[in-house]
């Protein structure tokens, strides 16, 4: 095992997968020259050349559907956006292309695409840079939406996703591109559709997935040390296909649940996690379903006001402890 | 910039050329006015874009090229599909919504696909598709193969961003893809120079520095000779060129909205209408001796016997299975 950040676990997945199959090729702002905005794509360009390599102009919506129609006759594109944010403005390629050619043409057409970028809350970037797009992908059939928590999972869900033969948004953490873990030296893959209980534990299931993941972990270390309360910690790792069965298993062993997500919560990923819950566990459950999310607001500026916004550990501890009932109200 | 053909005596040597233009156009009308009978009827359901007047673009165009090119088409792509060879039957039955449909009755009139014969589409979402052949053709340079890309839609699509970003990366990256505006004059019932700072759509080239040609989308050979040069660029020089054709269609935007009306007169349809593509090119091919009335009004019922078994093919498919809702949402 050998310690990387979770960029390198990204930048060693792009270089496998290129290295493996020739019809992978990367395409976005950046991601050549500049070696990339965040440094994923550091030492591609020249490894594998401008051909497959691409620098794009600023033109999400362009470069997003060239990806499509490049998958639609068989290459495999990973398209990176240099955030989500500027996603926005590809949304209708993503969504009305990218998800529904295969449906629409009666199964002619495949899209073996990856879109990929950073996500989630940044670093006093304010409205426009900083938030969280999983439960807008994961709303769409048609699509996979991907969004790992730790290095060995980024790297090998990253290479599934660029083998799957759909249409994946894969959403890394911009908080996490500096996390540290252990990754093996030799090949492996993660499947897509299935979480994974990164602690395990027998009172109250968190579940998360990104960045929230490590928030929860701190949470179950404070609870266990000062509570006494063992928390049981599911990162969902992949949002869509979504892992119901590992959720829903954790919830028939604790009879409590706390969902963490950095979105909003108005129809978030938690939202359908909780409604999965009330159906698969609904006699197990012994208090209602809490839920930890972003502030439903724009990301404001100040830091002040930015942290308030974010989802903390204190804040999945308070909900821990409501749903064990042990919050003295 | 091409000019439009002068009407020179045409090359009898042509001749089978010709009247497979003529048969072909015939086809599109014959298939359309059967398609709108069909709607009427109640047939087809939700949207449905007729190409009745601008036969002579897909036609001409598609003629330029090779059955291994691939082929975009926005919505109103009837035409395209049938000149691709896909058969009357399977299109009609996908107008229809049923199995036998080439789409499986999922898409319906404005998604057709025939991945089969490399047309790839059937796209709803005005200018979005641009893109996606500019995608196609980055597929071909990298795999260093000589296929072009023929991308076609409606004069209303340069105005959104899709289609200048596109513009710019197939000029920036020498991708093999013709561009070719139909250019029939409004984009629903806006007329161009109601929603366009510049009239001549084929002038927005330059900001690309792209090859431009302008062609009269009313005459068949006129947009065949513009777009195989424009095909002979892209495959030899693997560099785009962007085509103009003015044409007019004759029908609503759709079956859903009035032939004229707010937007446009009757007289200005009926004006048109004297340059009917089918007919300019049949007068063509009398008045030279290449082809007799008896002829044409021959080839003529050959079609309609063609899109009539269409028709009953279509009728008589059954609709997909129920089991079919939940299919081809994942490939696996």
């Amino acid at each position: 095992m050998a310690t990387i950040t979770y960029r390198d676990a990204l930048n060693h997945a792009l270089r496998e997968e290129m290295e493996r199959d020739p019809d992978v090729f990367l395409m976005g702002e950046e991601v050549g020259v500049y070696q990339g905005a965040y440094k994923v794509s550091r030492g591609l360009l020249e490894q594998f050349g401008e051909k497959r390599v691409v620098d794009t102009p600023i033109a999400e919506n362009g470069f997003a559907g060239v990806g499509v129609g490049a998958a639609m006759v068989g290459l495999r594109p990973v398209i990176e956006f240099m955030t989500w944010n500027f996603a926005l403005l590809a949304i209708d390629q993503v969504v009305n292309s990218a998800a529904k050619l295969l449906y629409m043409s009666g199964g002619q057409l495949p899209i073996p695409i990856v879109f990929r970028g950073p996500g989630g809350a940044a670093l006093q970037l304010a409205a426009q840079h900083s938030q969280a797009f999983e439960s807008w992908y994961a709303h769409i059939p048609g699509l996979k939406v991907v969004a790992p928590a730790t290095p060995y999972d980024a790297k090998g869900l990253l290479k599934s996703a660029i083998r799957d033969n759909n249409p994946v948004v894969f959403l890394e953490g911009e908080m996490l591109y500096n996390a540290k873990g252990e990754v093996p030296e030799e090949e492996y893959l993660v499947p897509l559709g299935q979480a994974d209980v990164k602690r395990a534990g027998d009172d109250v299931t968190v579940v998360c997935h990104s960045k929230t993941v490590s928030v929860a972990l701190k949470a179950a270390e404070k609870l266990e040390a000062e509570a006494g309360i063992s928390a049981e910690v599911v990162d969902l790792r992949t949002i869509r296909p979504l892992d119901v069965a590992t959720i829903v298993g954790s919830v028939h062993k604790t009879n409590r649940c706390v969902i963490v997500e950095e979105g909003w919560a108005f129809a978030g990923v938690g939202a359908q996690v909780a409604d999965e819950i009330q159906r698969g566990a609904f006699d197990y459950l012994d208090a209602p379903v809490l839920r930890v999310t972003g502030a439903d607001v724009p990301m404001p500026y100040n830091k002040h006001l930015e942290r308030l916004a974010k989802p903390s550990p204190d804040a999945v501890i308070a909900a821990a402890k409501k749903v064990a009932y042990l919050d003295g109200d | 910039m091409a000019q439009p053909l002068r009407e020179t005596r045409l090359d009898p040597e042509r001749v089978d050329f010709y009247r497979k233009l003529l048969h072909d156009m015939l086809l599109v009308r014959r298939f359309e006015e059967k398609a709108g009978e069909a709607y009427a009827q109640g047939k087809i359901g939700g949207f449905c874009h007729l190409y009745i007047g601008q036969e002579a673009v897909a036609t001409g165009a598609l003629a330029a090229v090779r059955d291994d090119d691939y082929v975009f088409a926005s919505y109103r792509e009837h035409g395209h599909v049938l000149l691709r060879g896909t058969p009357p039957g399977a299109v009609m039955a996908e107008l229809f919504g049923r199995a036998t449909g080439c789409s499986a009755g999922k898409g319906g009139s404005m998604h057709l696909f025939d991945a089969e014969r490399n047309f790839l589409g059937g796209h709803g979402i005005v200018g979005q598709h641009l893109p996606l052949a500019a995608g196609a053709g980055f597929a071909v340079k990298y795999r260093e193969t000589d296929q072009v890309v023929l991308c076609f839609f409606g004069e209303a699509a340069v105005n959104i961003g899709a289609f200048h970003e596109t513009l710019n990366m197939a000029a920036l990256w020498e991708l093999p893809v013709v561009f070719i505006v139909e250019n029939n004059r409004y984009g629903m019932g806006t007329a161009l120079e109601r929603a366009a700072a510049v009239w001549d759509v084929y002038r927005r080239a330059c900001s690309y520095d792209m090859a431009e040609e302008i062609a009269d989308g009313m005459d068949v050979l006129a947009v065949y000779e513009a777009t195989r040069g424009a095909v002979q660029r892209a495959r030899e020089e693997q560099s785009p060129t962007l085509i103009e054709a003015r044409t007019y269609r004759y029908m609503g935007h759709s079956m859903a909205d009035p032939i004229h009306g707010h937007y446009r007169t009757k007289e200005e349809l009926e004006e048109q209408k004297q340059q009917d593509p089918i007919l300019r090119l049949e007068r063509r091919l009398v008045t030279d001796g290449l082809i007799s009335e008896e002829e044409v009004k021959e080839m003529d019922g050959e079609v309609i016997a063609v899109v009539e078994e269409g028709v009953r093919f279509a009728d008589e498919s059954p609709d997909p299975d129920p089991s079919e809702l939940y299919t081809d949402v994942y490939a696996d």
